[in-house]
């Protein structure tokens, strides 16, 4: 029976999740490269966008969430087949067409965030290939391991709205996409700071508002576990930007702005798995912790690992939906005011440490695969030449400021 | 004659060019450059990583002026543009071989 309060809420939060990708996160990313690559990073975010939404369409959908094995769902609702236009989703009072375009928009905005890890360097033919690759490998059967009646969810794993789905998934296929595409051309010494930090600041605001449609729309109902979902969100959110805030502010006796709202995504992406479990008070944990880790993590991998996940994928996206997943145990027990667990904390904590690891290896794992597979087809790096001149010129012909 | 080029910070000009109209200096081309000197630019830190940023922005002022108020415009220019702090800039002051103003034609002294 389909309900039309739910179905409004969810055709309201599945804008605002495309809202995150189209401009949120384009802008983000856009303002914290050089200006030469400006147009060349919206772009890969808008072409994702695209191609993710086709295949999703044609399988990655039916991969996710059709009945199938325990790691992987079947092709038995491909290009939407027997999915009938007044259907619920299982489970939910919301047609299944609006469920299957709010859960596209998550498999629009994954593969776009590991935009963040190879800008200014990849071939674009090379974005395109391995996002596709990117989606149907790791995306959808992760989906479905977690959210598909998969094994992580027979093992009753919590992730509400995409720790380990989106943000694990996203950060350790980035750090290993960079690390096996190499550093910009004068890494790190040589790099030049973030061109527009004034277009950090508004796609990141972009993003925070779509946060809302991302966290309360993974409900998939209106009523109360969204509403707690929305504001533990903006809690965490503003904790994180403060504690980020407070650490720069502390440490070179500048706050930065584009510190403050990369402690935003940190606190959002923290809070995600934890965000339908937890209670206020969780949210400001979860943004105290996810804002901490976030920022140490940021050193870890450029001055310690030394890899080039440019804009920091891994650091932001990986540690921070990592964190919040294992938070969730933690933060989702009466005494803070959560919902409650349905095993005893400890394996509660165990079930979700397992579904970080096993999640990140089959991440690391595929990725290693898809770029060998995309280097040998279309190749991987544009030439140093062409990387110094810029993508906007050498990859699409175009020019960011004509001024 | 004498060209004086000035290459000052941005946020000096409108003062400048406040200075240099009280003293009856009429004119003046002003671009946005780009270099450093001493101070070899600075560094900003973002993510926790320093960046070097060596050019920094600057305006340049070209003036051309007859002999009689070059050193007139040289003290205004410096002391509009003067903060006491490293960055403020250097004038440099170039004979003029000939002037021409383009609409009347007329020439040197009677061009600026």
């Amino acid at each position: 029976m389909i309900d039309t309060g739910d179905t409004a809420w969810m055709l309201t939060a599945t804008t605002l999740v495309l809202f995150m990708t189209l401009p949120g996160l384009a802008l983000f990313y856009a303002g914290l490269v050089h200006a030469r690559n400006v147009l060349s990073a919206l772009m890969q975010c808008i072409a994702i966008a695209c191609g993710a939404s086709i295949l999703w369409f044609a399988v990655a959908y039916s991969i996710s969430f059709a009945d199938g094995t325990a790691f992987f769902g079947g092709l038995g609702k491909s290009f939407l087949n027997g999915v009938a236009r007044d259907q619920a989703y299982s489970g939910t009072a919301i047609p299944e067409s609006v469920f299957f375009m709010f859960q596209m928009t998550f498999a629009i905005i994954t593969p776009a965030l590991i935009v963040g890890a190879y800008v200014e360097r990849i071939k674009f033919a090379a974005v395109l290939l391995f996002s596709a690759l990117w989606l149907l490998i790791v995306y959808a059967p992760v989906a479905h391991w977690v959210w598909g009646g998969g094994w992580l969810a027979e093992r009753g794993a919590l992730d509400f709205a995409g720790g380990m789905v989106v943000h694990v998934t996203a950060g350790v296929s980035a750090v290993t996409i960079a690390w096996m595409l190499g550093g910009r051309v004068g890494f790190p010494d040589e790099i030049r700071p973030p061109h527009a930090p004034w277009m950090v600041m508004v796609g990141a605001s972009m993003l925070w508002i779509g946060w809302f449609g991302f966290n309360a729309g993974s409900a998939l109902a209106s009523g109360a576990d969204a509403g707690m979902a929305m504001l533990v969100t903006h809690l965490s959110a503003a904790t994180a930007s403060l504690t980020w805030l407070v650490i720069e502010w502390v440490r070179y006796g500048r706050p930065s702005l584009v510190g403050l709202v990369t402690g935003t995504i940190a606190g959002l992406a923290t809070v995600t798995p934890a965000s339908g479990y937890i209670g206020p008070i969780g949210g400001v944990i979860c943004g105290l912790v996810g804002g901490a880790v976030c920022y140490a993590a940021v050193d870890l991998v450029k001055k310690v690992m030394k890899i080039d996940d440019s804009l920091d994928v891994l650091a932001v996206h990986g540690f921070g939906g990592a964190t919040g997943t294992i938070l969730t145990a933690v933060l989702a027990i009466p005494a803070f005011a959560g919902i409650g667990l349905k095993m005893t904390m400890v394996e509660q904590l165990g079930v979700q440490v397992l579904g970080v690891v096993a999640v990140a290896a089959w991440s690391a794992i595929a990725t290693i695969v898809i770029v060998r597979v995309t280097q040998a087809l279309v190749g991987l790096r544009v030439s140093e030449e062409d990387e110094r001149a810029g993508l906007d010129q050498t990859a699409h012909g175009e020019t960011g400021y004509n001024l | 004659m004498k060209l004086v080029i000035a290459i000052i910070q941005p946020h000096r000009l409108e003062q400048v060019r406040d200075a240099l109209t009280e003293i009856g200096v009429h004119g003046m081309t002003v671009s946005d450059v780009r270099g450093y000197g001493r101070q070899k630019g600075h560094t900003e830190v973002y993510r926790g990583s320093e960046y070097e940023v060596s050019y920094l922005p600057k305006n340049r002022i070209d003036v051309a002026v007859d002999d009689s108020v070059v050193d007139a415009t040289v003290e205004a220019i410096a002391n509009a543009a003067r903060s006491g702090k490293i960055g403020d800039g250097k004038i440099f002051v170039l004979d003029l071989g000939s002037a021409m103003r383009i609409r009347t034609g007329e020439t040197d002294a009677e061009a600026l």
